[in-house]
């Protein structure tokens, strides 16, 4: 029964190729600048403060399918000349993820006592050896199961990409179906790799989870 | 040379350090004690940079921590600081809570600072916790590896705040023998603590502070036996109870 999908195998996972592709771009990029974004929500800094307050409410308050839209139609406008869907679709993942992916490193960066961070100051560490040695590291391991289901998210959220023509998994399988038509199978077949791979994701972020709980070294 | 000038902070509209003079000696062992929240730790945090304050100035060998223009990281690498609660950075051994500044803030090769970290251990009395998380460490030995982490940054001061007063008491002995054995080895020394046993050994002289200010100073005999306010008699027997 699942003969449509085995005559464009090859196709459907070269559209996950470009799912995983996206998705590594969009969480690196995402996760890196997240970061950056929760240290800047609890700068003291206004001229920090501020701007990146409003950056975060902006993009957590439109959905992200208009974010991708709006990138790829105005991107264009602004740079004048037009961009890839690819390129479009990964800067849209990376500042729209970064409002998240920031949340929750400033939640992980407020369990750290001022105290810690006074210790690295009185060796003589910077603010950024500081945040990239002690309070970015100890976030990271603190928040890390909210960063996998975070990450899990993101890989779904990919699919909205297809929007803007990008030939991920979701787009691919809708082009088979308009030559197949089968559409109960195809779409089965992509929502059933979306659910092993994100199965896979969840029994990793639980893996850490455990794993933490039991070293108790953070 | 650490001089105080005149220091006053406010934090808000209230008050919390309020002309606070005083110079320390290279060599020099100088106690502090009072109330909580008399201002002890506030003080400490201002001689070191980590709290801006609005009125006077402190001075590290001459250079002025009030002053914009000072490197306060840099100043800040010749005052060691040990806290209440320890603060070691829980993802990092031990070793690795020591090596951390001298290879990041001198540029010191991992060689050269493990070696330096491996004599500190030593020098504390537990060279076998190298490779050990602070969470499985004691409540002395972590505060002793934090007390190595300070001076793997080869500092002219060390500062203390309350080190023993988050221990249970069998651990007091072994961190007091490091401070002892530190000030005896002619480290200059402020150390914010109740301990009247390390204070009556190494004290070059006392402060005590009450609601912001120095209210009495002197040795620790001029202290201990002849406390001239009320405040210090009804502190001194409140803690020797
Ligand atoms: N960041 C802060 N903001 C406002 N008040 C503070 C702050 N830190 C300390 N204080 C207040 O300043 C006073 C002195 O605190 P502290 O220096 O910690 O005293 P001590 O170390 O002697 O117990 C206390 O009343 C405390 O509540
Ligand atoms: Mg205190």
């Amino acid at each position: 029964m699942f003969d449509a999908v085995g005559r464009n195998f090859g196709f459907l996972m070269g559209g996950l190729w470009v799912t995983f592709q996206l998705s590594f771009f969009a969480l690196t990029g995402g996760i890196l600048l997240g970061m950056i974004v929760g240290l800047a929500r609890l700068s003291k800094k206004p001229w920090i403060y501020y701007p990146v307050t409003a950056y975060v409410n902006f993009l957590r308050n439109i959905p992200l399918i208009l974010v991708i839209f709006w990138f790829y139609f105005v991107m264009p406008i602004l740079v004048g000349r037009s961009i890839d869907p690819f390129p479009s679709a990964v800067i849209s993942f990376i500042i729209f993820e970064a409002t998240y992916f920031g949340e929750i490193f400033r939640a992980g960066y407020q369990t750290i006592s001022k105290d810690l961070v006074n210790a690295s100051y009185a060796t003589g560490m910077t603010y950024w050896k500081t945040a990239r040695y002690i309070t970015i590291p100890i976030a990271f391991r603190r928040m890390l199961p909210s960063l996998i289901t975070q990450s899990i998210v993101t890989f779904q959220d990919t699919s909205l990409a297809f929007v803007i023509g990008l030939r991920e998994l979701v787009r691919r399988t809708s082009i088979v179906d308009n030559l197949e038509v089968r559409s109960i199978e195809l779409y089965g077949f992509a929502a059933l790799v979306y659910l092993v791979v994100c199965l896979i994701g969840s029994q990793i972020s639980h893996y850490f989870e455990e794993k933490g709980r039991k070293a108790s070294i953070i | 040379m650490i001089e105080i000038k005149k220091l006053n902070k406010w934090f808000g509209d209230f008050q919390v350090l309020v002309d606070v003079d005083e110079v320390i000696e290279r060599g020099q062992t100088v106690v502090i004690c009072g109330p909580s929240g008399s201002g002890k730790s506030t003080l400490l945090r201002c001689i070191n940079g980590l709290e801006p304050f609005q009125k006077g100035d402190v001075t590290v060998d001459g250079v002025s921590v009030a002053d914009p223009k000072t490197n306060l990281y840099k100043l800040r690498e010749k005052i060691g600081m040990v806290f209440q609660r320890f603060e070691l950075y829980p993802h990092m051994t031990a070793l690795q809570n020591i090596t951390l500044a001298p290879m990041k803030v001198r540029k010191w090769s991992r060689r050269k600072a493990e070696e330096k970290a491996r004599q500190l251990l030593e020098r504390v009395g537990i060279p076998d916790k190298a490779d050990v998380y602070p969470a499985n460490l004691s409540g002395g030995q972590q505060q002793r590896v934090a007390i190595a982490r300070a001076l793997a940054m080869e500092p002219d001061y060390m500062m203390f705040d309350e080190p023993t007063s988050a221990l249970d008491p069998e651990m007091i002995k072994e961190v007091l023998d490091v401070m002892i054995d530190l000030a005896k080895g002619g480290m200059t020394m402020l150390c914010v603590t109740h301990e009247m046993g390390f204070a009556r050994e190494v004290a070059d002289e006392i402060l005590f502070m009450d609601h912001g200010r120095i209210v009495e100073r002197g040795t620790y005999e001029g202290f201990f036996n002849n406390p001239k306010t009320d405040r210090a008699k009804e502190f001194l027997a409140q803690i020797l109870d």
